[in-house]
């Protein structure tokens, strides 16, 4: 009855996602008040029977209700309820359902706090956001039905969740993920908007950079508790791999990045109108894009693809529209406008133009090295992958270039700088973090350019940075004063900025000092790795809720005294006899103790896999910085008076 | 020349040779760096490349895999139904290898025909085949 009720109000939420695209847009082409304020309340109405339709799900999630065919698939009696509700979006179908829910949120946030904008902008923005929503709900009836029974025939046992899946990242990387992806929706709908009515602006670029801004926190936070997941759940200590998967959160990320940048010089000067808007279509395309090589199943195996394509067509159908029709529409009511304003070589604008290109750039190699299997299979040039190095040939000098820009773009004046302040405003950091880069690694055994490199920038980065707050703060009458004259959104950029520098030096110097043994060890055994000792004290029988283990106890000292006592398990779970690897590890500002336990071996002895990582937490807090500055920039009062 | 004029042909040049040399690079780097896939059978035939880095797969023969007794060394074989690869390598095997399952390794034929891996891919859960496994059986199954 549950399963049915959730699926007639997927319906019903579908048919009001359809008034809601084709009402306020007539309405606002033929300026009829009446049908443009429609908008508001109908995506209220649509949140509502899709809010249901999830609850309905979770409800059967919980309940056990094997039936359902989705349940039976992801869920089992045994599973703790807290991963019986993410389970809910632990697989293809429930995973569609939340991205529909998570637009409808967009939409409503969107209805709700923007009561100054005009009505005309408002109706369409929220009709092209109902045409997303449609195309979405189709798909989910026409081909993915989480509500669809397996009568009369049902099981009695679910087949369970992925082991992998069952952990507390997973509860809530997605959720944040999507609230990124979907979240690219507004800045779209706002430009497909834009391009409708005919005109952009400083003003609209106001109107749309906060809902970028916590679109692009919410992508951050997603693709970083990703990694992270990545690094303790999947037993390798790696934590990015290059796959597809992460490639295709990374583009939107990339894209967005250069849209705030962009749109900070649409919204200040006025300039870059079109790009703006590219940037925008570009951001959601590579969202949809994402979704479609997640979904359809393409990235397995083309042959999976073709053999069932019901699925990929649709999407493929519905990503050209989408990306064609509002290229389309770009090309016609495109901005004809030439910009009137002007900027020298050494200016903000010029220096933003270099990052957007540079990020554009990497994007565009990553979009290569992502699709170039598929494309060879597709022509029948072989089974091919493309390892990490070709990315990282390109991704770390880009970035690093990306970052050597970034701090001087933050610091030049629009339009023009005078060229002498400005070269007697680097000597002294570009000295300084040249003294601190070429002497850091003293402190290891091993000079590594890697990790010159990348505390270089990073000092050259915050070093800048820092000396720009001074310089902000001290021309007033007191530093207390000056800094707080200073305005949230520059806080907001150099929070992100110096994230971005934390950022480099987790990755730098994880990737120059990080050592890894795969060993052989029999318990009693101890191994000395870099002034640790790592003692293999016993391994003993371990019993969860939904598995059994082997859990091994693995005592670590330094210099005699004791610094962590590790406990790796190996798992296996009942219901679908699973092997799973689960690594302990001992977080410390400075450095990761990662254990992980490999394979029995013969006897008593097990592969047993030790690192030690250093600086590896920086690049997660990196992330978490980038995003509070997302949230500081998007506090501006200036985005305020107009909501 | 006018200097707006000037001013457009250097950007225009700029855009140029930067996307030129941007292309450049990225087909030379995506040459360099893609492993291509070799069914067994093409290892034996000799149709798959001696010491440069490959991928193969297929499904490990049965009771075929030993251990070294002091480290983690391992050789196991693996097939495509038809004609069998000796594998040779030192580390962890992933959690889901096992005699009879499919595996895809990547690494080089040395001199006497035994791919040396670097590392191996196996299924990551139940249901999933490695595309590349189900493409070997396959091509042997011609």
């Amino acid at each position: 009855m549950v399963a049915e009720f959730g699926h007639f109000s997927l319906i019903i939420a579908l048919f009001i996602a359809l008034m809601q695209t084709v009402i306020p847009q007539i309405g606002a082409s033929i300026k009829n008040q009446l049908w443009m304020s429609c908008a508001r309340p109908l995506v209220l109405a649509q949140s509502l029977f899709i809010l249901l339709s999830f609850i309905c799900l979770v409800f059967l999630f919980i309940n056990d209700d094997f039936s359902v065919r989705y349940v039976a698939e992801n869920s089992n009696t045994l599973l703790p309820d807290r991963y019986k509700i993410s389970a809910v979006w632990g697989a293809h179908e429930g995973s569609l359902l939340l991205w529909v829910l998570i637009l409808a949120f967009w939409s409503l946030a969107v209805s709700m706090f923007s009561s100054k904008l005009p009505i005309q902008l408002v109706a369409r923005v929220l009709a092209v956001l109902g045409f997303i929503s449609v195309g979405f709900y189709l798909f989910m009836l026409f081909t993915s039905n989480p509500f669809d029974r397996s009568l009369p025939y049902f099981l009695t046992e679910g087949a369970d969740l992925n082991p992998l899946l069952q952990d507390v990242g997973l509860i809530f990387h997605p959720p944040i993920l999507y609230m990124g992806y979907v979240g690219l929706s507004v800045a779209f709908a706002f430009s497909v908007a834009a391009l409708l009515n005919g005109s952009i602006d400083s003003a609209w670029a106001r109107w749309v950079k906060p809902w970028t801004l916590i679109a692009w926190m919410f992508l951050t936070l997603g693709i970083s508790l990703g990694s992270w997941w990545a690094y303790y759940e999947l037993g390798w200590g790696g934590w990015w791999f290059w796959d597809p998967v992460e490639n295709a959160s990374l583009m939107p990320w990339l894209v967005c990045t250069a849209l705030i940048h962009s749109l900070s010089v649409t919204e200040k000067r006025g300039a870059f109108a079109s790009w703006t808007l590219l940037l925008a279509i570009m951001a959601f395309s590579l969202s949809l894009l994402g979704t479609f090589l997640v979904r359809s199943g393409v990235l397995t195996s083309v042959h999976a693809f073709a053999t069932d394509p019901t699925r990929g067509i649709f999407i493929l159908i519905f990503l050209i529209v989408v990306i064609g029709g509002s290229l389309l529409l770009f090309a016609f009511r495109g901005p004809t406008k030439k910009s009137s304003s002007k900027f020298s070589s050494l200016s903000k604008e010029l220096f933003i133009l270099a990052n957007n290109l540079i990020l554009i750039i990497i994007t565009a190699v990553i979009l290569l090295g992502t699709l170039y299997p598929l494309i060879a299979d597709v022509l029948g040039w072989g089974k091919i992958s493309v390892g990490p190095p070709y990315f990282n040939l390109f991704f770390v000098p880009l970035t690093l270039l990306l970052g050597l820009l970034m701090p001087v773009a933050s610091i030049l004046r629009w339009k023009k700088t005078p060229r002498l302040n400005i070269l007697k405003y680097f000597n002294g950091p570009l000295i300084l973090s040249v003294i601190i880069g070429g002497s850091f690694p003293l402190m290891y055994e091993s000079y590594e350019p890697i990790a010159v490199v990348s505390i270089f920038i990073s000092s050259w980065i915050i070093l800048i940075t820092l000396r720009d707050i001074g310089h902000k703060s001290s021309t007033k009458v007191s530093i207390l004063d000056g800094l707080k004259r200073i305005k949230i959104s520059y806080w907001g950029m150099v929070t992100a900025h110096i994230g971005v520098a934390i950022c480099i030096i987790g990755v730098g110097l994880t990737t120059a000092y990080s050592i890894q043994r795969d060993v052989r060890m029999l318990p009693g055994e101890t191994i000395s790795l870099a002034n640790y000792q790592f003692e293999f004290v016993t391994i003993e029988p371990y019993e969860g809720p939904n598995y059994i283990a082997d859990q091994a106890t693995v005592l670590v000292t330094k210099k005699n005294s004791t610094i962590a006592l590790l406990k790796p398990q190996k798992r296996r779970y009942f219901s679908s006899g699973q092997t799973m690897t689960e690594a302990s590890i001992d977080s410390s500002i400075f450095r990761d103790l990662y254990i992980a336990l490999g394979e029995p071996l013969q006897g008593d002895a097990w592969a047993i896999r030790i690192y030690i990582k250093p600086f590896v937490m920086w690049i997660w807090i990196g992330a978490l910085f980038i995003a509070m500055g997302a949230v500081l920039a998007s506090l501006d009062g200036r985005f305020k008076k107009i909501q | 020349m006018h200097t707006l004029r000037r001013y457009r042909l250097t950007m225009v040049i700029f855009i140029v040779t930067t996307t030129s040399v941007a292309v450049g690079l990225m087909s030379y780097a995506l040459r360099e760096n893609i492993n291509l896939f070799y069914t067994p059978s093409s290892v034996i035939s000799g149709d798959a490349p001696v010491n440069v880095t490959i991928r193969i797969g297929g499904m490990v023969v049965k009771d075929s895999l030993t251990r070294s007794k002091q480290s983690l060394q391992s050789t196991f074989r693996v097939t495509d139904g038809k004609s069998e690869v000796d594998v040779y390598y030192d580390g962890i095997l992933p959690d889901m290898f096992s005699e009879g399952e499919g595996a895809v390794a990547t690494g080089e034929i040395n001199g006497d025909l035994v791919f040396i891996a670097s590392s191996i891919l196996a299924k990551h859960d139940e249901n999933y085949m490695p595309p590349e496994v189900t493409y070997a059986l396959d091509e042997a199954a011609k």
